[in-house]
Parts: C-alpha cells; structure tokens; sequence
C-alpha cells in the first residue's frame, strides 16, 4: 500500500497568453517510510506538483487526475479535511526558510502554533512540545525565545524542519531544503532529516535540482523534464546509469572529484527548457538532445520500462527493452505492469 | 620546508610570475559598536599567474566575496597590498580606472548585475564607454565579444533586455561585457552558483575557453569544490580570512591535509567514498576569531584525540600556524599535517 | 554529452511581454546609433501601449491636451485688448449669454476671455515650477543617496528641514520679499516644493545603489559621474516623472492660491488673480456665480488631469505596480 500516490496529475494556469502546461500527466507513488527524490531543472515543473501535494496552488492553477494521500484524494477534499491533512497529513518544507518564517514573531510561537490549532493542548504544554522539537533538530531549546533574524541560514532550516514536524505528520514535502546552505550546513541538515525521517518512520518527497544531492538522500528518483517525469528508478541507479539522454547530461553536470573524465572538462547542456506554451512535436527534449533521431520528432515517449524498477521515456529505451511495438499506444500498458 | 615538484603540472610553469597577488592582505570592518572589529580577510598572500584559472574556495562568511573585491579594489586594505605584474595598485581615481580596464569582475547573480534599462549592447559597450567613450568600432568590438562569450550571431542579441533572455545567456553577456575591454585577469565570484545544473558546464566551459583561447587568467571565487575540479589549475581553501590550503587541483582535492578541507571533501553527495566527516556547528563570527589555531574548536582530529597523541594538542590551542606563502607548492597551515609529513610548513 | 562546440546558443523562447528584437538585414548593417534610436522607438512604442490600457490616464491626457491647446492658441481665441479694464468690451456682471458664453466681471470683461487667458500664466507657472523643484530634488536626491556619508546627511538634514517648514509661509514670505512677478512666484514654489521629490528620489537611488550592476560598473571603471548618470538616473527617472505631473497639479494649485491671497502679479491675469478679484468685487455675496466657477473649476479640472495621468505614469513605469495587476 502506497502513503502517496499521484496518478496523471496535470496542472495548467490560465495566463493572459493562454494557457500554460506546466505539469502534463505525472505518476508518483511513496511507500510509507520511503524518500522519493524529483529532480530537474527550474521550470521543469517539480515545485508544482511540490505544491499540487497539498493543494497550495495559486488560484490559477487548473489541476487534474489525482493525488491520493493514504487512500483519499486531496484534489476533491473539502477545505476543512483539506486543511487536518496538510498540517497531520503531509507538511511542507520550502526553500526560502528567510521568508516563510514570520520576522516578527519569536520562533518558539511559531513552531508551537500549529500544535495549538490542531492538537487541543494548553498553551504551556505547546510551549514544551516547541521546545522538544528545537531539541530534536539540533537547537538548544532556550532559542525559542529567538526571532527569525538572529538565526543563521542553517538554523532557521532546522527551525523550518522544526515546524514540519510539530503535528507529527506522516509525509514530508521538501522543496529544496538546502539549496542556499553552504556544503558543511547542507550535510548537517541532510543528516538532520535522515535520522527525523527514520526516528518517526516518515515518507519523504524531497525536490531539488541538484541530482547527487537526492542520490545521497533519497531511495527512489524521479527526473522531470518539460512538466513530466523522464526517468524513474532507484535512486542510486539512476544516478549511476541514466536510462534517459536528459539524465545522463543532468547527472554529468555534478563532477566526481578525483574522476580524470570530468576534470578540465566541464560537461552541460546546450539550450534552455523549452516554453511550456510552445512544445516541440514528438519528444520534447528533442532539440537540446545530443542522439536525438528523426523519429523522435514524430513519437512522443512515455514512461517505459528500463530495466528492474526502472523507467524511462526514450525511444531508445523501448528499442532495447520491447520488441518494437507501436510506441504510442504500447506504454500505457507497460506502465500498468510495472505497478 | 622542502618544496614539492611532483604534483601534476598545470598548463603554466611553476616559475611564471604573478599577475595578480596579494600580500599579507588584511580587510577589517568595523561596526557601529566601535569594539567589535570583523577580520574578514586577516593576512593572506595569493598569486595568480598569467594563463592561470584558480579557485579560492571557502563557506560563506570566510571572507573570499571580501579578498575578490579587495583584489579588484572595491575594498581597500586595512594592512597588506594587493600588486599587478609586481606594481603595487594604487587607490587614486584614476590608477583604479586604469587597473579596472584590465581586471575585470563577473558575479554571481546574472539577473541583478545587468542593469534592466539597458539592452545587451549598452551593457556590453559599458566598459568600453568608460574607458575609451564612444569609438568607431564600438559595434564590432561589442560584436567580437558576445561571440566570443558564445552568443552567436551577436547581432541578434544587440537589442535584448534582461529579461527577454535566459540565466545562462544573461550570464554570457556578463561575461561578454567583461571581455569586451581585452582584459588580463577576470575575477568571478560564484558564477554559477544562482544558474541550473545543465547551464553551470556550459558556463565553465567557457571560462575554460577563454583561457586557452585568450590567455585569460582567472580567479574563481566559490563554494562549490566540484566547479575547482572542473576548471581550475589551483586551488586555495579559506577559513575565518585565512587560506588554510593551497596547491594545484590535484594535490588538494585528491590528497587533501589540511582536516577543514577533508571534511569539506568527504561531504560531497557526489561519488562519496568513506564516512563523511561533519563539522559540528557553524564558522565562528570574523569578530571572534579563535586564537591559536582558528580551526582548532571545530576540528576533527583534534576532536578525536588524535593530535593529542601526536603530541602538539596544545600548539593546535595556542599557536597560529601562520599565513601560508604565495610559492607555488602545495602548503598547509595545520600543525598536525606539517608535523606529520614535515613538507610544506609555511615560511 | 560534452559541450565543444562553442556556439551551442540556440534561440531563447520568446519573452512573453514583447515580441522580442527583430532580426534580419537591418539588425546586421545598423550602426550603434541607429540601433539606439530603433530601440528608444520600440520602448515608446511599448510604454504607449501600457499606457493606453489605462483608461484614466487616457482622459487626463485629453483634458491636458486640450488645455495645453487653449494656452497656446490663446492669442488668436482673445484679443488681448478685449482683457482692459477701462475698454472692456461688455457690461459689468452680464449673466452668461451669447455674446459672452460665462457672463461678463465687474467690469464688462468676457470671464471665458480672462480663463483662457488665465490659462497661460497658471500653466507656464506649473511647468516651471516643477521643473526648477524636481531637478532639485532628483539632483539633491540623487547626490544624498550615492554619496551617502556625511554629505548625504547634511543634504537630507537640509531636506528635512525644508520639508517640516509650512509651505504655504514660506512662499508667502518668499512672494513678499522679492518683487512680484510671474518669476518670483515659481521660484517660490519651486524652492518649497523639492524636498518630497528629494526624499523619493533618494530612497529610489539608495534601493538602486544596492544591486549588483553598480557593483559591475563599478568594477568597469566608472566613476561616480557615470553611475549617476548611466544607471541611478535612468532608474530613477520613471519616479521623477510620475511625481512631476502630480506636482505640477499642486503647482497650479499653490501658484493660484498665492494669485487669490493677492501676492501674485496684478498685471498678468491668472485664474487664481481672476478668483482674487471675484472675491474683492464681492461676486460670492451678490450671487455672480459666473464670476467664480469658472476659474475654480478649470484649476480642479487642470489639477485632475495631471493627477489622472500622473497615476497612470505610475502604474506603467513602475514594474513593481504594473506586475500586480
């Protein structure tokens, strides 16, 4: 039984250009206790469906299929279920831990306020629940007295971990959570939710565009590219032998030191992302593909086994894997196999 | 102290002289309280030679955003000099606007040093208006260097705005603008660190270019010991205003000394190999710099004992093991390396 | 996949507000200075175009224009002769008719005569006015925030000063120390007027100050001059010029204010002068309701107009506005 399983999620915002694609037909599932790693490039949509999680989506944001969290759909919940869940169900950790802590409020309040809300406590008794999670993410409990300005980057994520943790819930989004931090703090905060994650037998799904990052961290790993998911698979798989061409150029960007192949030769990818109101036909990744050939521009690859556990959406992967079958109609039932 | 000649040679010679060093260079700041004074950057010799791509790598707040622009003279020493092809940089107008025509200066954040009124050639001209004003070949010079920067053709990029194009490009006309002047050192600091992993290679790739192609020197301030080893020829690792290990590449990222620089090693996610070594805690305040050694609070081999039975737990508290020279080998200012393998103590 | 080939730039998206530069032989063979001007001409294109979309902003123009007009053409519409005291050309206090659309004064002059003529004297002192006060405050704005230190402190002690003295007194004194004339009034407005536009200007040019580009140039070599000029003074204009229409309203306002409390020049005729005499002659208790509205309402309807299109200004030169919307 999967803790999260998304199924086809679509999310378009309604701009005054049109309308803009930015998550087209996503499939996730978490089991419970596991860390799911989504990596890609900014704009590649994997904050979306971060936020499609839990519905926090701005207004314009059209969603489709389904997100169900333990069994019940969060796109169709009612807005008081909807709000038990996203504080018990599943919390979120963001980026910019400066600004989504309230500068005028002690940490301490702020960690304890959800805990208020939603767990019928007493004030005093919230205060010492605060006070056990400052504890638990490494910070003396005396800093609950402190505002958010007098910490630094590291401590206010432990803080932004802190508050994530309060209603003890049983999935955590992170959304690039170290993404500003210098290495030594990112690998003191990586620990820090290693060890939370396992203590309490949490499921994670963690973003970031850092490949190697969510290689350590996570046991599975998802790479979007253009809105949809490219390649999926253990996480240590698909960082050590990508299946999929946008893969293998994400994974190279992050040199090994010591590997004689990387040094003096710094490896990217030409182009930028493509528009998401303006695709182009067949394989989006097509223009900036180095072995792209001409019937990439004519099929448009879904998902297909690559291996145990492992996905991929190339043509090249489905000439190695199946026996040449249509390629536009075969994946959807090779996407029901692998479930 | 013995020097090492058989680390993996750079493109330079050992012997080639420096084009931009600093020596002894200390940068204090005082805040408003008048008694706490930052060192931020407390006594540091540094060569980069001509053709020469080095990294000065460090956490934030060690005080290598503060050496980058003092080198370039947007900060002035409180002790120490900074000197170019062995004449010491003068802080008058006018010597500061003729060295600036030749070292130039490439940030971070590509969308914020770009100013948004101004199109790609404006941005690109800027130098060359400062310095020679409006000049015949202005267009083609603006045109040689986009290309240069790998905006091709450069004709269609003259009338861009900043935010008609992507980081990665925004980041090219930076370095367009820079190039544009034919300079001899380009001093960078962080500049890829806010831009996409696809777009980082691309942009060190060209950094590597140029100074094959051109004979460009450089000095790449950041955080990221990866991009080292991906372009640089040497690398100097910062802590607390000092540089706590120097040497090429290969030396100090495949062979590091220095028990900073190890840590800093073995918690890189990528291609990890043994237990990662996590410092406890954060650098300490540039106002409250530990004396003795200014690592020795947070280091793991003092930590473990491990100099204690070494016998020099007590030099690691008391004594600073001193700035580390400009010499082209590789060097260590810890007293429980140098004790260790007796090479490269500082001078 | 190694990126050798050096040239691997393809075309960016296109950007989603303008339809990006166009390319082809006259990008390629235009000389810098012509590229200039094809890009000032694209950026006016584009600023009308957000302009437009403000339906406010559109009748203030209309209404500025058409004042503006009768300013100009006020020569041909008046014959200035008609404007005398001793020949005026109607009864005194005719009530509007044909021959004199808005009635006659107290003596025999056209009031539509005297507001139209009023208009050039009332417009004249707005501009200037505005202009001696904004370049003041953006020059003494702009100096106080690059400089910062003890000369931008002694400039902004100076600001605050000027800017906690009432206005209104100070131009008053102002008006009767120096001789009266149509000058000494604009440069009683435009001495009192400059500190707001300072203070703006100021805090513009300290969030300006702090962006990385003037980092940039600076480590390009420019000096100070050329910072100013070429990156705080472009970034600040759009400010400066939203606060100049809504300045030159007040302008008028004050230089009719100071025209009604009689310290305006009795020889030039200005709505505010026009306003002065209706009062002396009595017009407010005897009912001559033609003799006041006129002038009161073209100083609210020139007031609005600037307003209307200084708002608009606002909104379309201030990104952070504009994206909100």
């Amino acid at each position: 039984m999967n803790y999260l399983e998304v199924n086809d999620l679509t999310v378009t915002y309604r701009t005054q250009g049109g309308p803009l694609p930015a998550v087209r037909g996503v499939d996730l599932t978490v089991e419970p206790g596991s860390k799911l790693g989504i990596a890609g490039e900014s704009g590649c949509g994997k904050s979306t469906v971060a936020l499609a999680l839990l519905r926090l989506l701005p207004k314009s944001a059209v969603l489709g299929g389904r997100v169900l969290l333990d069994g019940e759909d969060v796109l169709t919940m009612k807005w008081g279920r909807l709000r038990a869940v996203r504080w018990a169900g599943a919390s979120i950790v963001f980026q910019g831990a400066m600004h989504a802590l309230n500068a005028v409020h002690r940490i301490g309040d702020q960690i304890a306020e959800p805990i208020l809300l939603h767990g019928g406590v007493t004030r005093a008794e919230a205060a010492r629940r605060a006070g056990e999670l400052l504890e638990q993410v490494g910070l003396p409990a005396a800093r609950a007295a402190a505002y958010p300005h007098e910490l630094s980057g590291g401590q206010r994520q432990r803080v932004m971990i802190a508050m994530a943790l309060a209603c003890e819930p049983r999935l955590i989004v992170a959304d690039e959570p170290t993404t500003a931090l210098d290495v030594m703090i990112q690998a003191q905060i990586l620990r820090l939710i290693d060890r939370l994650i396992g203590d309490h037998g949490i499921s994670m799904v963690m973003i970031s565009h850092d490949l190697s990052v969510l290689a350590d961290t996570c046991d599975r790993l998802a790479v979007m590219y253009a809105g949809r998911v490219v390649e999926e698979g253990p996480a240590a798989e698909v960082f050590a032998a990508p299946r999929h061409p946008y893969g293998q150029a994400l994974g190279a960007a992050f040199p090994r030191i010591g590997d004689p192949a990387s040094r003096r030769n710094p490896r990217g990818l030409p182009g930028d992302p493509p528009d998401p109101a303006a695709l182009p036909s067949g394989c989006s990744f097509r223009p900036r593909c180095g072995v792209a050939e001409e019937r990439c521009a004519h099929v448009d690859p879904t998902l297909w086994p690559a291996g145990p556990g492992r996905r991929a959406a190339c043509v090249r992967v489905l000439d190695g894997t199946v026996e040449a079958p249509a390629a536009r109609t075969a994946p959807e039932t090779a996407v029901e196999e692998t479930r | 102290m013995t020097i090492r000649t058989d680390g993996v040679a750079g493109p330079v010679p050992e012997t080639a002289p420096a084009i931009l060093a600093a020596r002894d260079l200390r940068v204090e700041f005082r805040g408003r309280g008048e008694r706490a004074v930052a060192r931020a950057v407390d006594g540091v010799d540094l060569d980069v030679r001509a053709g020469e791509i080095v990294a000065l790598v460090g956490e934030s707040g060690c005080g290598k955003t503060t050496l980058a622009r003092t080198l370039l003279g947007l900060e002035r020493p409180t002790a120490g000099q900074v000197t170019f092809e062995g004449r010491p940089l003068g802080h008058r107008a006018r010597e500061l606007k003729a060295y600036r025509r030749r070292v130039q200066l490439v940030l971070q954040d590509p969308n914020g040093s770009l100013n948004p009124r101004h199109t790609v050639y404006d941005a690109v001209a800027e130098g060359l208006r400062i310095h020679h004003g409006t000049t015949a070949d202005e267009r083609e010079r603006v045109a040689a260097a986009l290309s240069r920067a790998g905006l091709r053709p450069p004709e269609r990029f003259f009338l861009r705005y900043p935010h008609e194009m992507s980081g990665g490009q925004r980041q090219r006309v930076v370095i367009a603008g820079a190039l544009v002047l034919d300079p001899e050192v380009i001093v960078a600091d962080e500049p890829v660190a806010s831009l996409d992993a696809s777009v980082r290679g691309e942009i060190l790739d060209l950094l590597l270019r140029l100074r094959d192609d051109l004979g460009l020197s450089a000095l790449v301030v950041t955080h990221d010991l990866g991009l080292a080893w991906n372009i640089a020829d040497r690398v100097a690792v910062m802590y607390l205003g000092r540089i706590v290990e120097v040497g090429s590449v290969e030396e100090v990222l495949t062979a590091p000394r220095h028990p900073y620089t190890r840590a800093l090693l073995s918690v890189l996610p990528e291609g990890r190999t043994g237990e990662p070594i996590i410092l406890t805690g954060e650098p300490p305040d540039p106002t409250r710099i530990p004396g003795g050694c200014r690592f020795h609070a947070r280091c793991q081999v003092l930590a473990s004992g491990e100099a204690e039975r070494a016998g020099i737990a007590e030099r690691c508290r008391t004594e600073d093991p001193g700035i580390l020279s400009a010499v082209p080998v590789a060097q260590v200012a810890c007293h429980h390396a140098t004790g260790q393998d007796g090479r490269g103590s500082p001078g | 996949m190694s990126t050798t080939e050096p040239a691997a730039t393809p075309e960016p998206r296109p950007a989603p507000r303008s339809p990006g530069p166009v390319d082809g032989p006259e990008g390629a063979t235009a000389s810098p200075r012509r590229l200039a001007r094809q890009r000032r001409r694209r950026a006016l294109a584009r600023f009308w175009r957000d302009y437009r979309a403000n339906r406010a902003g559109l009748f203030g123009l209309a209404g500025l224009a058409l004042f503006v007009l009768v300013a100009l053409a006020a020569p041909w519409l008046v014959q200035p002769a008609d404007l005398s005291v001793t020949r005026a050309p109607g009864l005194p206090y005719q009530p509007p008719s044909l021959d004199y659309p808005l009635g006659t004064d107290n003596f025999g002059r056209s009031v539509l005569d005297l507001v139209i003529w009023g208009s050039r004297v009332s417009l004249l002192v707005g501009f200037l006015a505005t202009l001696v006060s904004v370049t003041l405050g953006a020059l003494i704005g702009i100096i106080a925030g690059h400089f910062g230190g003890a000369t931008g402190t002694v400039l902004m002690r100076v600001t605050d000063w000027f800017l906690v003295l009432p206005t209104l007194v100070l131009a008053i004194a102002l008006a009767t120390v120096l001789s009266r004339s149509v000058f000494t009034i604009i440069l009683a407005i435009g001495v009192t007027a400059w500190p707001t536009t300072a203070r703006l200007v100021r805090a513009q040019t300290l969030a300006v100050e702090a962006r990385p580009y003037i980092e940039r140039a600076r480590a390009l070599g420019g000096g100070h001059l050329h910072i100013m000029m070429r990156h705080v003074l472009p970034n600040v204009m759009p400010l400066v010029l939203a606060q100049t229409t809504l300045l030159v309203a007040s302008s008028i306002i004050m230089e009719s204010t100071l025209a009604f409390l009689g310290l305006g020049d009795p020889t030039t005729v200005s709505w505010g002068g026009v306003l002065q005499d209706a009062r002396n002659a009595g017009a407010v208790s005897s009912g001559v309701w033609w003799y006041l509205l006129p002038p009161g309402l073209a100083i609210a309807l020139v007031a609005l107009s600037f307003t209307l299109c200084g708002r608009a200004l606002e909104g379309v030169l201030n990104p952070r506005l504009r994206d909100r919307s």
